[in-house]
């Protein structure tokens, strides 16, 4: 089945003469989720049957007593658009809210919106310039102040002001002007036409500041405002106290704009510590009701489970653990950088190399042995949302098949077993990575594999807090990249892959030029892939669009500029009563945290 | 006696001067970012770090920052923050009760087991007493507190269920309930840190008393008839305790600098904790005000441990 006949079919949707379920049954049938199905019913404009079933509907506000939560970092400060680290981001987000949010599958979830802007109900104009948003006319500021257009287009311009140094800046910059409609109408003009327009006001990228009390510090003064750690917002919880770097506490707000909602009176969020502990302390003692972010082995994980208090909740997200190739030559310096975009890398210029080169990781292993259910094998650099992710790419480890390759390339053996290039040197690759056990455990399982296809592999870890650092003076680092191979896990912070893409950019290649900030570390450059990306930025058709980064997704894993290794997942500790918390890897843990309940 | 407190004073503010130049470099060249996050996070350009880092003045060379740092602290500015942008001195003050408490209350409980236990075990030496104190005492400080503080976990926490292993600074309750909800979560940090502390000092006490005991004036009370408990009590241990008060002095300073192990197990918002969470976030103004507050105080409790010993000690001068 085409673009054309899946068109066809919703086509058909819309004026009747095929059932919803059909449809999405049929989908269902073609491998598609079932909320994908649904997703493209509604992008096409058919409205959905019915709102998700709630579990819980409670008749008043409160009564649930207190929520305890367990971040492992902890905040040090309030205000999402300075966050370093989704634990900011996540302790601000009971207090402020943006104007939506995206559940699990990746939806629009209007939260201070009235609704989604699309094209049926005229919020998104036909030439991809203007957003016009509704907003939520009962919301107030926990101070009392009314929530209007002008706080919105305020955030915007706080924002959007390089001197304020936000880090949310690329989703606002793009934006040429914001009108004022009326009191609770906005109009946001894009500079140029934009396909992925849900990143301003969206999410984790999108909390509204009360204009009234920072207004004062916009720009290079925005350090000083007191609102950076004691926000005032418009969400279900308002702050009490707050220790930076230590915990949080938040109380209900009375006035929420919701009916009936949040459930819980109290809201303590504690920081810091290490996170096997935590995660004790949700599943085994019980101490706690949520911990985030369980990055522990999972058989730790399954053992704490047996405590019977809490269980463990695998949260999708694009999060991709993958081994870059270097395209360039680590070995030579031209102009005082190695790795110059003027060389080739000696043996990586050989397309049958690197095929090899895939065919020697034991993607199966890393997923079963370091992994478990906290993340999966995979072949493709773009897994999720589930439109976005390629069925034309496969994977697989067999080391006679690599052998193989390597010899009709020409690949001799020497004397030691070792390959020899062509011109007679014996074959040896750096590979470095940060220094975490599982990723030297996944170093070592490369290692051994391509022994066994008689490549040298000598392996190096450089303490994490170098490694990510955006130090130009230091060669260690993953973006000057100075050796074979690179190990790391890339996070997709958006449901769009927009920005998640870019990294394979020429324009993005890390350099001296750029103090090697670029974020196209491998220096691979194809002209039909930066063709590509720049057509997606600017494609309104979502059909269209998500062809588009499948074969985008293809250029880069059949090329073998990476190898994609373990598609990961978020996995919380959650209290076995806790309910409504619809964990999203879109967005913070705590987007719903509104909704979230106690079972009795 | 004015005159050499005075001279001490002096000199230490080359020294004070030194450190900070050493801790300001090594603080410098430590490999690190503050903007890691950031410069990992594919929606953020890099330009918003290049910005902060120039707003921050981390561009300057070195001695620019140095003398800049310098001349604030003169003024008694310490800087902000780059994690959450606040002044370093009201973070720290934030801090400070928690590790004093925790602290504070480890060496109390520190001293109330090692004079007597020391005491005892000098006064009655390879007694069973001894023998058992002087084993105990081996045990408490071989192990290390991470060790012992997951034992206890372990214990208490897990296997009997009876205290919490996460310390709460917040707790929403008043009057005798928030005192006993204090006590409760406070029990397993301040044990380890006291028994440790205890293990220690209950040698030195021991050696300390064992020196005095056998000295000539001992026998002479003896002699002269005195009570075994006058003797210990009013000649033996005064003179005793003179060299154990200057070892409690010159340990002051930690009670500040907190105790990171231990807080990072317990989760005890305290100094040590902020000060290894600013060091993994290469929050710089947060390490060097601790690290350079912490030198202020050792040598200060240095000059003051010599004044006590020569007022204790009327055989030591000044002169």
């Amino acid at each position: 089945m085409d673009e054309h006949e899946v068109r066809e079919w919703i086509r058909r949707v819309k004026n009747g003469t095929l059932s919803r379920r059909h449809f999405i049954e049929a989908m269902m049938g073609l491998g598609l989720t079932a909320p994908m199905a649904t997703q493209m019913l509604v992008s096409a404009g058919v409205a959905r049957a019915q709102p998700k079933p709630v579990g819980f509907t409670p008749t008043r506000r409160g009564g649930g007593g207190r929520l305890r939560l367990l971040w492992w970092q902890a905040p040090t400060l309030l205000n999402g658009h300075f966050a370093t680290g989704t634990k900011d981001q996540d302790a601000s987000r009971p207090v402020y809210e943006p104007l939506a949010a995206f559940d699990p599958d990746g939806n629009f979830v209007p939260i201070l919106a009235a609704e989604i802007p699309t094209h049926q109900n005229g919020g998104l104009s036909r030439d991809g310039k203007t957003v016009t948003w509704r907003l939520k006319k009962d919301a107030r500021w926990h101070d009392g102040k009314p929530f209007t257009a002008d706080d919105v287009i305020f955030t915007w311009e706080y924002a959007a002001d390089p001197a304020t140094a936000a880090v949310t800046v690329t989703a606002y910059r793009d934006i040429e002007r914001i009108d004022r409609v009326d009191d609770h109408t906005v109009k946001a003009v894009f500079k140029e036409p934009r396909a992925f327009w849900y990143d301003a006001f969206f999410g984790v990228r999108g909390y509204i500041l009360p204009r009234h009390l920072f207004s004062a510090y916009k720009g290079a003064n925005s350090r000083n405002a007191p609102q950076n750690l004691k926000p005032i917002g418009t969400g279900p919880y308002k702050l009490v106290d707050f220790k930076p770097g230590d915990s949080a506490r938040y109380e209900i707000n009375p006035n929420y704009h919701v009916p009936n909602r949040p459930f819980f009176d109290v809201i303590e969020l504690k920081g810091g510590g290490d996170t096997t502990s935590a995660a004790r302390a949700v599943l085994q003692t019980g101490e706690f009701d949520f911990a985030w972010n369980m990055q522990v082995e999972w058989d730790v994980l399954r053992r704490l489970e047996q405590g019977g208090k809490g269980k463990v909740l695998n949260t999708t997200t694009g999060n991709i653990e993958h081994v870059q190739l270097n395209q360039t030559d680590p070995w030579t310096e031209v102009d005082g950088e190695r790795a110059s975009v003027k060389t080739k890398h000696p043996i990586f210029h050989d397309l049958k190399f690197r095929q090899a080169l895939a065919l020697l990781v034991d993607r199966a292993t890393v997923a079963e042995e370091l992994y478990g259910p906290t993340g999966q094998a995979t072949g493709n650099f773009l897994n999720a949302p589930a439109r976005f992710r390629s069925r034309n790419t496969k994977w697989e480890f067999i080391v006679d098949k690599a052998n193989r390759l390597l010899d009709e390339a020409g690949y001799r053996r020497g004397p030691d077993g070792v390959r020899l290039t062509k011109d007679g040197k014996r074959i040896k690759l750096l590979f470095q990575t940060s220094t975490n056990s599982l990723r030297q455990k996944n170093q070592a399982i490369v290692k051994q594999a391509c022994a066994k296809g008689g490549i040298e592999v000598e392996l190096k870890s450089v303490t994490a807090s170098v490694f990510f650092s955006s130090d130009p003076a230091n060669a260690d680092t993953y973006s000057h990249f100075y050796a074979d191979l690179q190990m790391y896990n890339t996070t997709m912070t958006s449901p769009d892959p927009q920005w998640f893409m870019n990294q394979f950019l020429s324009t993005e290649v890390a350099q001296k030029a750029n103090k090697w900030a670029g974020r196209n570390p491998t220096r691979w450059r194809n002209e039909e892939y930066d063709k590509l990306w720049n057509a997606a930025e600017v494609e309104f058709d979502p059909l269209k669009r998500a062809a588009q980064f499948i074969q985008m997704n293809d250029l880069v894993v059949n090329n073998v500029v990476v190898i994609p290794e373990n598609w990961r997942n978020r996995p919380a500790a959650v209290n076995l009563k806790l309910g409504g918390m619809e964990l999203s890897g879109w967005d913070s843990d705590l987007w719903h945290i509104a909704y979230w309940h106690r079972e009795a | 006696m004015p005159k050499y407190v005075l001279r001490r004073v002096l000199i230490s503010i080359p020294v004070l001067v030194g450190i900070s130049i050493v801790l300001f470099s090594v603080l410098a060249l430590a490999p690190g970012d503050p903007f890691e996050e950031l410069a990992t996070n594919a929606n953020v350009p890099p330009e918003v770090a290049q910005r902060l880092r120039a707003q921050f003045g981390l561009d300057d060379p070195l001695p620019v920052r140095y003398v800049r740092w310098l001349t604030a602290l003169a003024r008694g500015d310490w800087g902000f923050s780059f994690q959450s942008r606040m002044n370093v001195d009201q973070l720290i003050l934030q801090r400070l009760p928690v590790s004093l408490f925790v602290l504070g209350s480890a060496y109390l409980l520190a001293l109330a087991l090692a004079l007597p236990i020391g005491i005892l075990s000098a006064v009655r030496p390879y007694s069973i007493f001894d023998q058992i104190a002087t084993t105990l005492a081996f045990i408490g400080f071989s192990l290390p507190t991470f060790f012992t503080g997951l034992l206890f976990i372990l214990v208490f926490s897990i296997w009997l269920d009876w205290l919490p292993f996460i310390y709460r600074a917040d707790i929403d309750a008043t009057g005798w309930r928030w005192l006993a909800e204090h006590a409760r979560q406070a029990i397993m940090p301040v044990a380890v840190l006291g028994l440790f502390e205890g293990a220690t000092l209950t040698r030195f006490v021991r050696t300390s008393v064992l020196e005095v005991i056998r000295l000539d004036y001992v026998n002479t009370a003896r002699a002269k008839g005195l009570s075994e408990a006058r003797t210990i009590g009013k000649h033996v241990v005064r003179n005793a305790l003179i060299p154990v008060v200057t070892v409690v002095a010159l340990q002051c300073p930690t009670i500040f600098a907190g105790a990171v192990v231990t807080e990072q197990i317990f989760r005890v918002p305290g100094i040590g904790s902020l000060l290894i969470a600013a060091i993994l976030a290469s929050d710089t103004p947060v390490v060097l005000a601790i690290t350079f507050v912490y030198s202020v105080l050792v040598v200060a409790f240095n000059l003051i441990a010599d004044v006590i010993y020569g007022w204790l000690d009327p055989r030591i001068s000044y002169a």
